[in-house]
This record gives C-alpha cells, sequence and structure tokens, in this order.
C-alpha cells in the first residue's frame, strides 16, 4: 500500500483505498470498499525524537519515540500536563513539533498542514459546528474534500446507519444531549475514512453509566473497522478496558509501553504503578536471591526483578483469620474496611507500615475492624520495579 | 366535573393577578412610548401633510406640495438637490458602513484573542473616545483635515488633492468621520460572537480538510455574522441619519438627509417639507431593516437574528 502512495502527501482517501484493494485483494471488492465501512488497511504510526516546549520553561514532550502498529486501539494514558494531548495534536498536524520525525502509513508528514493529512480527530468538547445541522456536520470533511453532493450523501447515510444514529440526523446540534453529540463527533470523524482516528478524552465529559456503554460502543467500532485508533485519557480503567496497548506518559517522557495487564501487573517505575492505581509499594531494604526485606517483613518472591521496589497488589492478597505461620505470611490489624457488595477492600496495619487489600466476597468470613488477621501471598504475585 | 363550580373562579383569579402583573411591569413603558415615541410621530406625520405657511409653520389645508418638493420640484421647475442628498446619504453610510466593518472585524478577533484579564481594558479603550462629546470629536477632525495641516499637506504631495483645499470639508472628511464614530458600534457586537466562539471549531475544521482560509470563511464567519448584523444595523440606520457629522466635516457638497431635516426646521423654516424628509428616512430605514433581516434568516441558518 505503501508503495502506491509513498510520493504523496494527504492522499485522498479514494485512491488509498484502490491501492489498498490492488495489493491485498483478500479483503473485499474494490467497488464494496469505496463506499464501505472502511475495510481498508489501516496505517501504522511512527515517532522519532518528537520534543515539544511551551514558552521558555513548559515542556511539553522530550523526546518521544513511538511506533503505533495498523489497526491498534492504542491509548496515551497520564496525569494532566504529561503531554499525551500535545501529542495527539502533533499527529493531528495542530501543534508543530520542535524537533523530530513523524509518519503515518509509512510516509513522512511532519510538515504536512493538518488539512492535508488524512487523521480525523474526536475533540474532547466534540466541537461540532452549531451553525450547522447534525447532517451538515457530517458532511463537512467531505464537502472540503470536493465530494459531489450525492456521494457526501450517500456515505452520510452510511456513517448514519453504521454508528446507529437514527434520526438525529435532522436534528439541530443544540438539540442533541451529550452523548448524543460525542456519537455525532465520532461520525463526523469517522465518514471521512482517516488513515487513523485520533481521540481526545472523548467520554470524559459523560456520566458513568453513559460512559461505559459507549466504552463498548467504540470498541465495536474500532474492531469492526479495523481502522487505527489513537485514544487519550486520564483514566487507567478505561485504557484498560479499551486498549490493545497503552503508552503512560509523564513529564513528556513515556514510562512504559505495553498490553493492559503488563502494564498494570508488571509496572515500569513508582510512577506507572501509583497511576495504574497501585499503593502498596515498599522499599527493598536488604535482598538474598529471591529473599527481599521491606519495612512490612520478610517476603519470597518468584521472579521478583531487580528493582529497589517490592509492588504488592491488593487483590493479590487472601486475608486469614488469626495468626496462621507459613512462608509469605505476615501478621496484620484490620484497620479499615470499605465493603462494596462483590469485593471489599481493607487497610491493614503492619508495625507503622499500611497495606491495601481487596478480597472477593465468596460467601466467606470477611474480617472486621480491629481484628488479627494473616496476610498471605503467593511468590508469583510480587515484582519489583525502580524508583 | 365536580370542580366546574371552582375552577372559573380560579383561573379568573390568576387572570386578574396576571393582568395587574402586566399593568404594572408593561404600563410604565408603555406610556413613555406612547407620549414621546408614538404621538410625537403621529404628529410629526400629520404635518408631513399640511402646507408650509408663512413663517415655515403647518398650516392647513391638507396637500402633497411637501413631498412634491421633496422630490425636487420646485418654483423653477425640477432640481435634483434633494435627490443627490439622498443618494449621498445611501452611499455614504453604504461605504462608511462597510469600512467600519473592515476595521472592527480584525480588532474584534484580535481582543478575542487577548488574555482574558486585558480583554476588558482593550474594550474600554474603544469605548473610551465616544464617553467625549460627538461635537467636540467632530471638531478635533476639522483641525486634523483643514488646509495647511500635516495629514493635508501629505495628501497634497501624494497627489491626492489640490494645492491648499485640505482634506476638509469634503465628503472624505464625512466618511471618515462616520467611520471614526460609529466604530464602537461594530466592534461591540463583533467582540460578543467572536468571544462566544470555541476555538476548537476552528482546528476541527481544519482537521476536516478545510485550508485556513475555508476554515474561515466555513466555520467562523457564519457565527460571527448575528454580530455583524447587529453592528451594521447599529452603525447604518444612525449613520443614515447623522446630522453632526456631516454638518461639520462636509461643508456645502458633503450634506446628507439629516441636514436637509434639520435646516426645514431651523433655518430653512419649512416644517412640513421636513416632516416629509423624516417620513423619507423612516421608510428608507424599514426598507433597509428588511433587507438585513432577510439576509440575515438566509445566512444564518437556524439562528435567529434580533433587530
Amino acid at each position: 500500500m505503501n508503495r502506491a502512495i509513498e510520493n504523496r502527501e494527504g492522499t485522498p482517501m479514494s485512491d488509498t483505498i484502490t491501492a489498498e484493494a490492488i495489493e491485498s485483494p483478500g479483503t473485499r471488492p474494490a467497488g464494496e470498499a469505496t463506499q464501505g465501512e472502511a475495510a481498508r488497511e489501516a496505517s501504522s504510526i511512527e515517532m522519532r525524537g518528537l520534543h515539544k516546549r511551551f514558552g521558555r520553561d513548559t515542556v511539553a514532550l522530550d523526546g518521544v519515540d513511538l511506533t503505533i502498529e495498523a489497526g491498534e486501539f492504542f491509548t496515551l494514558l497520564g496525569p494532566s500536563g504529561c503531554g499525551k494531548t500535545t501529542l495527539l495534536r502533533i499527529l493531528a498536524g495542530l501543534e508543530e513539533a520542535d524537533d523530530g520525525r513523524l509518519a503515518i502509513g509509512g510516509k513522512d508528514i511532519t510538515e504536512v498542514p493538518p488539512h492535508k493529512r488524512s487523521v480525523n480527530t474526536v475533540f474532547q468538547s466534540y466541537a461540532l459546528f452549531p451553525h450547522l445541522s447534525v447532517r451538515e456536520n457530517l458532511a463537512f470533511g467531505l464537502k472540503m474534500r470536493g465530494l459531489p453532493p450525492e456521494e457526501r450523501e450517500a456515505r452520510v447515510a452510511k456513517i448514519a446507519e453504521f454508528i446507529k444514529l437514527g434520526d438525529l440526523v435532522d436534528r439541530r446540534v443544540d438539540q442533541l444531549s451529550g452523548g448524543q453529540r460525542q456519537r455525532i463527533a465520532l461520525a463526523r470523524a469517522l465518514v471521512n475514512e482517516p488513515d487513523v482516528l485520533l481521540l481526545d478524552e472523548p467520554l470524559s465529559a459523560l456520566d458513568a453509566g453513559l460512559r461505559s456503554q459507549l466504552q463498548v460502543e467504540l470498541l465495536r467500532v474500532q474492531k469492526r473497522l479495523g481502522m487505527t485508533f489513537v485514544f487519550v485519557t486520564h483514566d487507567q480503567q478505561e485504557a484498560m478496558v479499551m486498549s490493545d496497548r497503552i503508552a503512560v506518559l509523564n513529564g513528556g517522557v513515556i514510562q512504559q509501553v505495553g498490553p493492559p495487564r503488563e502494564v498494570y501487573e508488571r509496572p515500569a517505575n513508582a510512577f506507572v504503578a501509583r497511576f495504574m492505581g497501585h499503593d502498596n509499594l515498599y522499599p527493598v531494604t536488604a535482598r538474598q536471591g529471591a529473599r527481599l526485606s521491606t519495612p512490612i517483613g520478610e517476603l519470597t518472591a518468584e521472579n521478583p526483578g531487580e528493582g529497589g521496589l517490592l509492588l504488592i497488589r491488593p487483590e493479590t492478597l487472601d486475608l486469614l483469620p488469626g495468626e496462621v505461620a507459613g512462608d509469605n505470611h505476615l501478621p496484620a490489624v484490620v484497620s479499615e474496611r470499605l465493603y462494596r457488595g462483590s469485593h471489599a477492600e481493607y487497610r491493614l496495619e503492619i508495625g507503622t507500615s499500611t497495606l491495601q487489600a481487596t478480597l472477593n466476597n465468596r460467601g466467606r468470613h470477611l474480617p472486621e475492624v480491629g481484628h488479627r488477621v494473616t496476610v498471605s501471598v503467593a511468590p508469583e504475585d510480587l515484582v519489583t520495579l525502580s524508583e | 366535573m365536580a370542580y366546574t363550580g371552582v375552577m372559573p373562579s380560579a383561573r379568573s383569579r390568576g387572570m386578574v393577578r396576571e393582568a395587574r402583573h402586566l399593568l404594572f411591569t408593561v404600563a410604565p413603558g408603555a406610556t413613555w412610548i406612547v407620549i414621546f415615541l408614538v404621538l410625537p410621530s403621529a404628529y410629526l406625520m400629520s404635518v408631513a401633510f399640511m402646507t408650509n405657511g408663512s413663517y415655515g409653520l403647518p398650516e392647513l389645508p391638507l396637500s402633497l406640495e411637501s413631498f412634491r418638493r421633496l422630490a425636487g420640484f420646485g418654483f423653477l421647475g425640477w432640481s435634483p438637490g434633494n435627490l443627490y442628498t439622498l443618494l449621498r446619504s445611501l452611499w455614504q453610510t453604504l461605504v462608511s458602513t462597510g469600512l467600519v466593518v473592515i476595521v472592527a472585524y480584525p480588532i474584534a478577533y484580535y481582543i478575542s484573542t487577548c488574555r482574558a484579564k486585558w480583554r476588558p481594558i482593550m474594550l474600554l479603550l474603544v469605548v473610551v473616545p465616544s464617553w467625549t462629546n460627538q461635537v467636540i470629536r467632530t471638531f478635533g477632525w476639522m483641525n486634523l483635515l483643514a488646509p495647511g495641516t500635516p495629514l493635508s499637506e501629505l495628501a497634497e504631495a501624494l497627489g491626492l488633492i489640490s494645492a491648499n483645499m485640505g482634506l476638509y470639508p469634503s465628503n472624505f472628511a464625512v466618511t471618515l468621520g462616520l467611520v471614526y464614530n460609529f466604530l464602537p458600534f461594530m466592534v461591540l457586537p463583533l467582540y460578543a460572537a467572536f468571544e462566544k466562539l470555541d476555538t476548537a471549531q476552528v482546528e476541527a475544521a481544519q482537521d476536516l480538510f478545510a485550508s485556513p482560509i475555508r476554515a474561515f470563511w466555513h466555520a467562523v464567519f457564519p457565527q460571527t455574522l448575528p454580530g455583524l448584523l447587529a453592528g451594521i444595523v447599529l452603525v447604518a440606520i444612525p449613520a443614515f441619519g447623522m446630522y453632526v457629522i456631516p454638518e461639520l466635516l462636509g461643508g456645502g457638497k458633503g450634506m446628507m438627509l439629516g441636514n436637509l431635516v434639520a435646516n426645514q426646521f431651523a433655518g430653512g423654516a419649512n416644517w412640513p417639507l421636513g416632516a416629509a424628509g423624516a417620513i423619507l428616512m423612516l421608510i428608507a430605514t424599514f426598507i433597509g431593516l428588511y433587507a438585513m433581516r432577510r439576509i440575515g434568516r438566509r445566512l444564518g441558518g437556524g439562528e435567529e437574528v434580533v433587530i
């Protein structure tokens, strides 16, 4: 696919589809692909040494190297100000990197202005045009690219059906609810069949119920289209639910890239661990092989790694009533219990340290505040990481 | 049906309360409008259909003489003087409003992009000059544009005017005065429109393949249209009826409709003719407003432009 379009910037979609149809005939006939739900080869993204600075002192990106595979649901995760939105805006062309290169689908687009990139964005504020009808909003990109009215109409109808917009297309923008606006914004970007879809915290303005519903919907759309999605969020739960891979950013630097399980279970450093919601981090004061000394006691880890911090995930802990001697058993006192129905969250005191534990509620006896318990953890669940 | 006895009385009590409410809220304003707008306008209209008396005051019988005079028919046959005045008024209104738009649009945009704490100060700077009396400001322009002033000499050196003519008095001076005078009335509504604009929409337009110019035309301009139309109304109507500026800066060649009307009530002393002129201005204004409304409806999409 790249060979056919290498020498062009911002290749119009239909050309890309044709090129794709020729080189990978396995997918769909070309005619259908042009009309269809973007049944086309997805594009990979290459970022090399991206730097961005605002003013004199604010470093937004400090050397980002990242490869996003074609067809991936990739999430940029981090706290506000970590550079994730800046990175997304550089992908969209709305921000120019001070240094570094960017390529999509193998062609360098570092210097290409936003309106010539085959990249579309779902904005955090949705940025729907209030002076246009929903239908005109959906057709905006197609109109700007000079598609004839009949084709615009056909494409809009197709995307409206695909996103299940129903009669929303006939409404005015100010008549839409937040969730509806979100879906229109998604459809307005998807209708252009971009190489890459960028999503800037698209669900952050919605309430929890609607949010999880739209998470599922977004995931369904991405899997069906096979399009490369780059998703920005500060919500680690959302990132884990949605993503094929996650990049955790802090201070303009990528801290870790990996699938959700890896990032959650084996965080690369203390920042990633804390950001993924882990509180049980203890300095390793001494080690003898797999035997680690920490402020909460001596523990054996199966494959601890070389880091100076021990991570104990709350859900890997078991609480035994009373004092039970054994390997990886620690005596503790329950200082707090939050009963959450399906599970209970415990705060335990071990000497002067505290430990968080999450227990599934399987009809067994749940220890209460003040009880003496024994904390038990399996060696294979213990990992260390660097500060 | 058991409530039939109760319902009407409850409802009529509500209506009484509503009527009283209406009386207290609307009556003062309505009274004011009737006394100071409706009655004088009715009187003015009736004056237009009377005969010019010996001292310029209206007298019976009723006649259309003043409209004939207004149209240019006098004792010596038809003369184009009044027609020129009308056309000059329209032309000055058109040109000065157009120039005000051209000057105000970037100013309003620039202010809207400034930091939030600077915006009120910038707006104040735009508005402050209008706190000075209009006559004094216009005299200021006379001093700036008179023959022998640096601006006039520059214009002379560039060959724009002939020697010792000065930029004032002239139609150009009137246009300049109008643009200067009405600038704040355009900047403020445009600024309000710009401030409402979500900058993400401009980025969205560019993201959706619009070049910067097309992003402006398709995403920004339509959203500033209500402000623009409001500004045009605020500028064009008073400019059309302007008296002070053409009087001071226009000289004999710069007279506008407002001066024609004023002269009939003062020096020229022909009240019926002045009243007829005022009615002509009113009609022209209404035609203009109607046209603006049509344009606003067509360009503004769903948004109703309040005029």
